[in-house]
């Protein structure tokens, strides 16, 4: 979902041309008229329905809570009733729900830094080789291919290598002579679903790093290497600088999909003891929602996941936006 | 009138049953009227239940019933509950996993059928009734099957190292550091943090009712004297390292039963088709056991699994849904086909009559529905409580920990966590709790 929500942040993002419709309209006024809105119509119709309804209602849903009375079996023992934010306080009070914020934000520390390091250096190592095409090409789509593996399936397959049991890994340590760790024991659980995540999302951070990369034109590299640079010298001080909007870009998007974590470690949880149902905060909405059948709760929970991503994501490109994106203006 | 019309009646309802939608189309005044064509929907995830369903609709044409394939019990009652919230889109009648029947009920999604049904009572034993009766007056739905515990053993495993099917729980801990002695690859079974339906009736067979109902106030009772003895039990045996800590139902386990590094299963009548699918390379060489025993001369046990089919609220023709489940789980041609096509163990008393013929896995074993029907029989008594999913997930999580640590004292402590959980939830909804 997180994928989605980041190519409509780029397709939002051109803010130049909107500049210009005021002015085309005001020489023309006597032709004013609802067509505007008729082109706008579905888009707002869509949002509505699909994005701000919901989140209304969730916000709705998040101040509710259902009164049960005396042993809840008669038919009209249950009613709903204003809960305040008693809901909130139940969630952010909520013993498991602490160690599963420092247990994402460990996550993070870990995925978001090796995933954006590892696509940008596949990304430089594949420009370097511009000029061998074939195998440049072969390259960026074998690494891009995890990424289109759904994130259940990725689970799964990376599921059956972890169990000791049925894992070649572990067969593979055993022929050599060592004993294999345990990767889903307690200490290892939280490597174990970091590594699918960047197994999955290398490949696309990649692909949006290098397209920027090929847009840099030649003529710079030219001028640097009659001025003496070598290739490290390239692409510390020129390439990185350049992609930075970039990096800032696959950084949030990462950011924002390590706040939502919840397939991975949702496929792997009855394959281990040391995944809880409340092992991230998005799992722990899931629990109460379906689980436990709270949906109150799971809304105010999920406003709160929400108000968190947000204050974060805007928080970063609030503090890095002069920097990384000042050779636009 | 009535003539005149019935031609065109008979083709409107026809057309309605074709789009699904017949329910809605007559209204409560007629539900008596024997000429009156109904088409109701049954969702259950029992495979082959359309077989069944199918001898149903050719035998009665007024009453036709369309089967609704589920997932299983807890996608069902949460697509359910969804309906019932919503006011509309619940089928007519619905499988129900008994530790899902009161929050069905307290949620208002399955009637009281207890005025369609008659006396249905006598047919079934107390314990399956006890479950759609929640020891009221009122009747939540029939009895489906039931899931009484045996112990299942790789004879041949058992034998080499000297050793009977255990009599009582001293002999299957003895048995398990025998054989994990003998070979440090085998264990006699797993101690699983992901089934709490098990762990469940194990309790159940020592003693213990998590829930209960005292006057107009539940009582919660996870960590009683009974559910501490069989948690510190299995501690024990996972501390020793004799019993192992991983989780059922993963590609791992299925590989131990399959290449003997797990040579017994606690589990339940239904264990026969599971173990067909996972441990296909050592058909042959299974035998069923009674249950080991905490009092080998007052034998016990628990349930692990088993629904009940109920009427929902939504269904505008009650007292045909209500016939077609009382045919469903207590005539015995339909017995039979439960039995046969739907390989489930039916929970009414006639059942018995209709298994004659052990199932495949277990081909040798004549006498296998004999032992299941005594422990069904020996099955003790158990309430459960509106929130049975709450006290589960509790589970997972507290045992999830205690199995990984491998302490005994974490397994009994997380009773204590258990509990707390399920009263906090109760009271939070409004629940009268007493104690």
């Amino acid at each position: 979902m997180e994928k989605g929500s980041a190519m409509s942040l780029i397709i939002d993002k051109p803010a130049a041309p909107a500049r210009q419709v005021p002015a085309k309209a005001a020489k023309r006024p006597a032709k004013r008229s609802g067509t505007p809105y008729a082109f706008l119509a579905p888009a707002m119709i869509l949002f509505t329905l699909f994005l701000a309804a919901p989140i209304f209602y969730a916000g709705y849903l998040s101040l509710r809570k259902v009164q049960v009375s005396g042993l809840g079996l008669g038919a009209k023992s249950r009613t709903e009733v204003w809960a305040g934010l008693s809901n909130y306080a139940r969630s952010l009070t909520d013993p498991d729900f602490l160690p599963s914020v420092l247990r994402v934000g460990a996550y993070g520390l870990i995925v978001v830094p090796t995933m954006l390091g590892l696509a940008l250096l596949m990304a430089l190592l594949l420009d370097a080789a511009r000029t061998r095409e074939s195998i440049s090409k072969f390259a960026r789509i074998s690494i891009f291919l995890p990424y289109a593996v759904p994130a259940v399936v990725a689970s799964l397959l990376w599921g059956f290598l972890y169990l000791p049991r049925v894992s070649p890994i572990t067969d593979l340590f055993e022929a050599v002579g060592i004993t294999a760790p345990n990767l889903l024991s307690s200490d290892l659980t939280l490597w174990a679903v970091a590594n699918i995540a960047i197994w999955g999302g290398t490949g696309f951070n990649m692909i949006v790093i290098y397209t920027a990369l090929r847009a840099v034109p030649t003529s710079l590299y030219e001028s640097a290497r009659i001025d003496g640079a070598s290739d490290f010298t390239i692409a510390w001080r020129i390439k990185i600088p350049i992609v930075m909007p970039s990096l800032v870009m696959t950084f949030v998007f990462s950011l924002i999909a390590t706040l939502q974590v919840f397939a991975e470690p949702m496929t792997l949880r009855p394959l281990a003891n040391t995944i809880s149902t409340t092992w991230t905060p998005l799992m722990k909405v899931y629990r109460d929602a379906f689980t436990r059948n709270d949906i109150y709760a799971a809304a105010a929970t999920s406003v709160i996941i929400a108000l968190a991503t947000f204050i974060v994501s805007f928080g970063f490109l609030k503090l890095v936006g002069r920097r990384a994106f000042n050779q636009e203006d | 009138m009535k003539t005149k019309y019935a031609p065109l009646m008979a083709a409107l309802t026809a057309a309605a049953l074709f789009t699904g939608t017949a329910c809605s189309s007559s209204d409560s005044a007629e539900e008596v009227n024997p000429d009156e064509k109904v088409a109701l929907t049954y969702w259950t995830w029992t495979p082959n239940m359309d077989k069944v369903v199918a001898a149903w609709n050719s035998a009665n044409p007024n009453i036709q019933i369309t089967v609704n394939k589920q997932d299983g019990g807890d996608p069902a009652v949460t697509k359910l509950l969804t309906a019932i919230k919503a006011g509309s889109g619940a089928p007519d009648i619905m499988q129900a996993e008994y530790q899902k029947i009161p929050t069905l009920v307290s949620s208002d999604a399955i009637a009281d059928i207890a005025g369609e049904v008659g006396s249905l009572k006598d047919k079934f034993p107390e314990g399956s009734w006890n479950g759609v009766t929640l020891g009221s007056e009122a009747v939540y739905g029939v009895p489906q099957d039931s899931g009484p515990l045996m112990f299942f053993y790789r004879s041949d495993v058992f034998e080499k190292n000297g050793l009977a099917a255990p009599k009582t729980w001293d002999d299957y801990a003895a048995a398990a550091e025998k054989i994990h002695k003998a070979d440090a690859k085998q264990y006699i079974g797993t101690f699983s943090a992901t089934d709490a339906g098990l762990f469940t009736g194990l309790a159940q067979q020592a003693g213990a009712s998590w829930w209960g109902v005292n006057g107009d106030a539940w009582s919660v009772n996870i960590n009683d004297a009974a559910t501490q003895k069989v948690a510190s039990y299995w501690g024990g045996l996972v501390e020793k390292g004799v019993v192992d800590n991983k989780p059922m139902y993963t590609p791992e386990w299925n590989a131990a039963l399959n290449d003997g590094t797990q040579v017994g299963w606690v589990s339940a009548v239904w264990a026969p088709g599971v173990l067909e699918g996972s441990a296909k390379d050592t058909k042959g060489k299974w035998k069923a056991a009674p249950m080991p025993q905490w009092d080998a001369a007052s034998p016990a046990t628990g349930n692990w699994g088993g629904s009940a089919t109920s009427v929902t609220t939504q269904t505008k023709h009650k007292a045909q849904a209500a016939k077609f489940i009382a045919w469903l789980n207590s005539d015995p041609a339909a017995l039979k086909l439960l039995a046969t096509d739907a390989n489930i163990y039916p929970a009414a008393n006639d059942a018995t009559s209709v298994l004659t013929t052990p199932p495949a896995f277990f081909s040798d074993q004549a006498d296998y529905y004999t032992i299941a029907a005594e422990a069904a029989k020996a099955t003790k008594p158990f309430t459960y409580g509106p929130n049975v999913n709450v006290a589960y997930s509790a589970f997972n999580d507290a045992f999830g920990k205690a199995a990984e640590s491998k302490k005994a004292a974490a397994f009994t402590e997380s009773l204590a966590t258990i509990q707390q959980t399920t009263v906090d939830d109760l009271k939070n909804t409004g629940f009268n709790v007493a104690g």
